[in-house]
C-alpha cells in the first residue's frame, strides 16, 4: 500500500478519487450504516430532546464563563499537583511536550488517542526529536503502522477492512495472514504491553476537563487509555481550551451523549477520571501529571457570537457517521485533522480559507449533521457563514475571509439583480432567451460533467401562468 | 506565562460582548425510581450484553463462589489486598486453597513484569454501580490500587446489590463527588473490548479480556 498524502486543497481531485475506489466506498458505507442503526436504537427509550438541550446548554455555560473556568481548573489542578501549561498554538504545545519528555530524558512516548495531538503534529515533532511516539488505540495503531493518519475521530481505522487489517499487521510485525479478528486483536495486545512497560511518558487526550475539581475525564473502551495514563512514571494530557466544563455534575450528560451519539453505546468499558499524580502511600500512577491547554485558533472562534458555536463540540463524530458526503468520500479526502461536517466548520479556523475553501462548500445543506448533533451545533448555518466568509460576503471573522471573492461571479449576481428588479426589462429578456435557446452552450463548467446543460425554455413560466390564466377567464365569462 | 495572559485576554475581551450563562435543567439525567430489584435486573442485562459475567450470591456464601469462579477460569495466581473487607474475607476463605495469593502493596515499579506477565487475576471490592449503563464505580486505594482492575486477564469485582444506584448522575450527586475526587476514579462497565477492526467486536484488547461481578445480596433477599 503505498502512502498518500492528502491536503485540503487537493480535495476536489481526491473527492474523485475516493469516488471511483469501489473499496473504500463499501468500507465506509457498511460503517456509516451500521453506526446510524445504532445511534437510533441506543436512544429509544430516551427523552433525546431533553438531553440534547441539556448538553447544549451545558457547553453554552461552560464557554460563557469560559476564562473564568480556565483559571478555576488551572488552580484546582495545581492544588491537586497537576501541572498546568498553556499553548497558544500547535507548535508550541510541541515544544512544551517535548521540553517535558526530554526533562525526563524519555525516549520512548506511549499515546492514548488524541485528535489535538494529531491537530499539531505532535508524532513527528516528537520522532524529529529522537523520541519515539507510539499510537496504542487498536485503530490508531494500525494507522500508524500503515503510515496513515485517522479517517475517522473515533475509529480512526475505518477506512480499512479486515483483509487489509491484516496485511498491515503482517507486513510490519509479522503475524500470520488472518481474517481472525481476536487473533490479531491478541498480537495487538502482545505487542503493545511490552511498550506500556518500557514507556517513559504516557500522552492522552482530555474528553471532559472539569473546573470544580480538577479532573480529567477519558473514555474509551479498550484499557489504553488508562494504561498510558497509570503505567508511565509522567502523564502529559494535551487539550483544545474549550473542553472545560464548570461542575462535576455537568459529566454525566455529555458522557451519556458523547456514548451513545458516538458508537450507539449505552456506556463505554472505561470512564477514567484523573485529578492527581500519584500520592505519597499509592502504589501505581503516574509521579508527575501535566496538563496542556492548546488554543490553536479557538480563541478566535470565540469572538463571534455564531461562530462560537462551533466550540460546543464534544468530539462524537456522530455528524460524519451521517454524512452523505462523508459516506462517499471518507475521511482522507477532506486531507485535515478534522474530517466531515465538524472539520469542514472547524478546520477553516485553524487553516485558513485559503486552504479549506473547497470544505464549506462539500454539502447540499441537508441538515443531518445538524439534527444529530448531541449538542445541538447548527452546523448547516455555519457552513453557510463560511461560504459567505469565502466570497468576502461575512465579516472577516474567519483567516482568509474573501479569498474567493471574484469580480466576475459579483458582477454576475449585480447584473441579475438589476434585471431582476425591472420587470419591462425582465420580460424582454427572458422573451430573447427563449427565442435564442438554441445557442445555449453545452459545455458549462463542472455542471455539464455528470448532466446534460440547462437551456431555457422557449416561453417562460411567468408568460405560461399568464396565458393560462387569460384562458381560465374566458372559460367562466 | 506570555501564552496563558494573551488566551485569557483574548477571551475576557470578547468582540461580541460578553455571553448570557443558561440554566440547566437536569432532570433527564435524574428521577428513574426504580426498586431495588430493577436496578439489579437492568444492571445484570446491560454488563452482560457486553460479554460482564454475574453471579449471584449472599453475604455469606459469596467467598465459596468466589472459590468457585477461581476454580472454573483455572486461576493459580490472584492479585488481591489486604485492607478492605473484601480482600480480607477473600484471604481468609482462600488461606488453605492452592490458588497463590499475590500482594499488591507493592509499588508498581517493583513488580510491573510481574503483574504484567504472572498474575492470572485481580479481585477488588466497588464503591457500588449504576443501573442506568451497567456499570461499577471503584476509587482505587493503596491497598486496591488502579492497575490490579486493568493489567490481569480476568478482574473480579465484588458489589453489593443494595450500592446498585440508578444513575451516574445519582451517584456523584450522592456521594458527594465533587467536593473531594480521589487521585483516580473509574467507571467499568464490561471487559476491555475494541471494534477497531472493521467494526468486528473483539474482547480483551489491553485491558482484562473477562470481568466477572459477585453481587452480594442480604441473606433474606438471595
Amino acid at each position: 500500500m503505498s502512502v498518500q498524502i492528502y491536503t485540503p486543497e487537493a480535495f476536489h481531485r481526491q473527492a474523485h478519487d475516493a469516488l471511483g475506489n469501489p473499496q473504500i466506498r463499501r468500507n465506509f458505507r457498511k460503517a456509516m450504516d451500521g453506526l446510524m442503526s445504532k445511534r437510533r436504537d441506543v436512544f429509544s427509550d430516551w427523552d433525546l430532546e431533553a438531553l440534547r438541550e441539556l448538553g447544549a446548554n451545558i457547553r453554552l455555560r461552560a464557554l460563557a464563563k469560559l476564562p473564568d473556568l480556565l483559571e478555576r481548573l488551572e488552580a484546582n489542578c495545581q492544588a491537586n499537583g497537576i501541572q498546568v501549561h498553556w499553548a497558544e498554538n500547535g507548535d508550541e504545545a510541541c515544544r512544551i511536550i517535548r521540553e517535558l519528555c526530554e526533562a525526563r530524558a524519555a525516549r520512548a512516548v506511549i499515546k492514548g488517542k488524541s485528535m489535538v495531538s494529531e491537530e499539531m503534529h505532535l508524532n513527528q515533532h516528537l520522532e524529529a526529536a529522537g523520541i519515539e511516539a507510539l499510537e496504542s488505540d487498536l485503530g490508531e495503531y494500525l494507522v500508524q503502522l500503515n503510515e496513515q493518519t485517522p479517517s475517522h475521530i473515533i475509529m480512526p481505522a475505518i477506512h480499512l477492512n479486515t483483509d487489509e487489517i491484516s496485511e498491515i499487521l503482517h507486513d510490519k510485525t509479522g503475524t500470520e495472514r488472518t481474517r481472525d479478528v481476536d487473533y490479531m486483536t491478541a498480537a495487538a495486545r502482545a505487542q503493545l504491553r511490552e511498550r506500556f512497560m518500557a514507556a517513559d511518558v504516557g500522552i492522552s487526550g482530555v474528553n471532559f476537563a472539569v473546573a470544580e475539581t480538577g479532573t480529567l475525564c477519558l473514555v474509551e473502551n479498550e484499557g489504553n487509555g488508562r494504561m498510558t495514563t497509570t503505567v508511565p512514571p509522567v502523564h502529559i494530557a494535551v487539550t483544545g481550551i474549550e473542553k472545560v466544563v464548570e461542575h462535576l455534575r455537568d459529566v454525566p450528560p455529555l458522557y451519556a451523549l458523547l456514548t451513545r451519539s458516538a458508537t450507539g453505546q449505552h456506556v463505554t468499558t472505561y470512564f477514567n477520571m484523573i485529578s492527581s499524580p500519584r500520592k505519597p502511600g499509592e502504589h501505581d500512577g503516574p509521579e508527575e501529571v501535566h496538563l496542556v491547554l492548546v488554543d490553536n485558533g479557538r480563541s478566535n472562534i470565540y469572538q463571534d457570537n455564531e461562530l462560537l458555536d462551533t466550540l460546543r463540540c464534544i468530539r462524537c463524530g456522530a455528524c460524519m457517521n451521517h454524512c452523505p458526503v462523508y459516506t462517499r468520500v471518507g475521511g482522507h479526502t477532506y486531507g485535515t485533522t478534522y474530517p466531515g461536517p465538524i472539520g469542514k466548520i472547524l478546520m477553516p479556523h485553524m487553516l485558513g480559507l485559503e486552504a479549506t475553501k473547497d470544505l464549506p462548500t462539500a454539502s447540499s445543506l441537508c441538515g443531518a449533521c445538524g439534527e444529530v448533533c448531541p449538542v445541538k451545533i447548527p452546523i448547516p448555518d455555519l457552513l453557510v457563514r463560511l461560504r459567505r466568509e469565502a466570497v468576502g460576503e461575512g465579516r472577516g471573522n474567519v483567516p482568509g475571509a474573501g479569498v474567493k471573492r471574484s469580480r466576475k461571479e459579483l458582477l454576475a449576481w449585480k447584473g441579475w439583480q438589476w434585471l431582476a428588479t425591472h420587470p419591462t426589462v425582465w420580460r424582454g429578456s427572458t422573451m430573447v432567451a427563449g427565442k435564442l435557446r438554441g445557442l445555449t452552450p453545452t459545455k458549462l463548467g463542472p455542471w455539464t460533467e455528470y448532466r446534460t446543460a440547462p437551456k431555457p425554455a422557449k416561453a417562460s413560466l411567468h408568460a405560461l401562468v399568464k396565458a393560462h390564466q387569460h384562458k381560465d377567464g374566458e372559460g367562466r365569462s | 506565562m506570555n501564552a496563558r495572559e494573551n488566551i485569557l485576554k483574548r477571551l475576557r475581551e470578547r468582540s461580541d460582548g460578553p455571553l448570557q450563562v443558561p440554566e440547566s435543567d437536569f432532570s433527564v439525567v435524574t428521577g428513574r425510581d426504580w426498586t431495588p430489584q430493577e436496578r439489579v435486573e437492568r444492571f445484570e442485562r446491560l454488563i452482560t450484553s457486553v460479554h460482564g459475567e454475574v453471579i449471584h450470591a449472599t453475604l455469606t456464601d459469596w467467598t465459596a463462589r468466589l472459590e468457585e469462579v477461581l476454580k472454573a477460569k483455572s486461576v493459580r495466581r490472584l492479585a488481591l489486598g489486604r485492607e478492605h473487607p473484601v480482600p480480607v474475607a477473600a484471604r481468609a476463605a482462600l488461606m488453605d486453597h492452592d490458588v497463590e495469593l499475590v500482594d499488591v502493596d507493592r509499588d508498581i515499579e517493583d513488580w510491573k513484569r510481574e503483574q504484567f506477565e504472572t498474575v492470572d487475576a485481580g479481585l477488588t471490592s466497588t464503591g457500588g454501580a449504576i443501573g442506568e449503563t451497567g456499570s461499577l464505580w471503584l476509587w482505587p486505594t493503596p491497598d486496591e490500587p488502579r492497575l490490579i482492575s486493568l493489567v490481569p486477564p480476568i478482574h473480579i469485582a465484588v458489589l453489593d446489590a443494595d450500592a446498585i444506584e440508578d444513575t451516574f448522575f445519582d451517584v456523584v450527586e450522592a456521594h458527594g463527588w465533587a467536593s473531594g475526587m480521589p487521585t483516580n476514579a473509574l467507571l467499568i462497565s464490561g471487559p476491555s473490548k475494541t471494534a477497531d477492526i472493521e467494526q468486528t467486536l473483539a474482547y480483551g484488547v489491553h485491558g482484562p479480556r473477562e470481568l466477572v461481578v459477585l453481587i452480594r445480596h442480604p441473606r433474606e433477599s438471595a
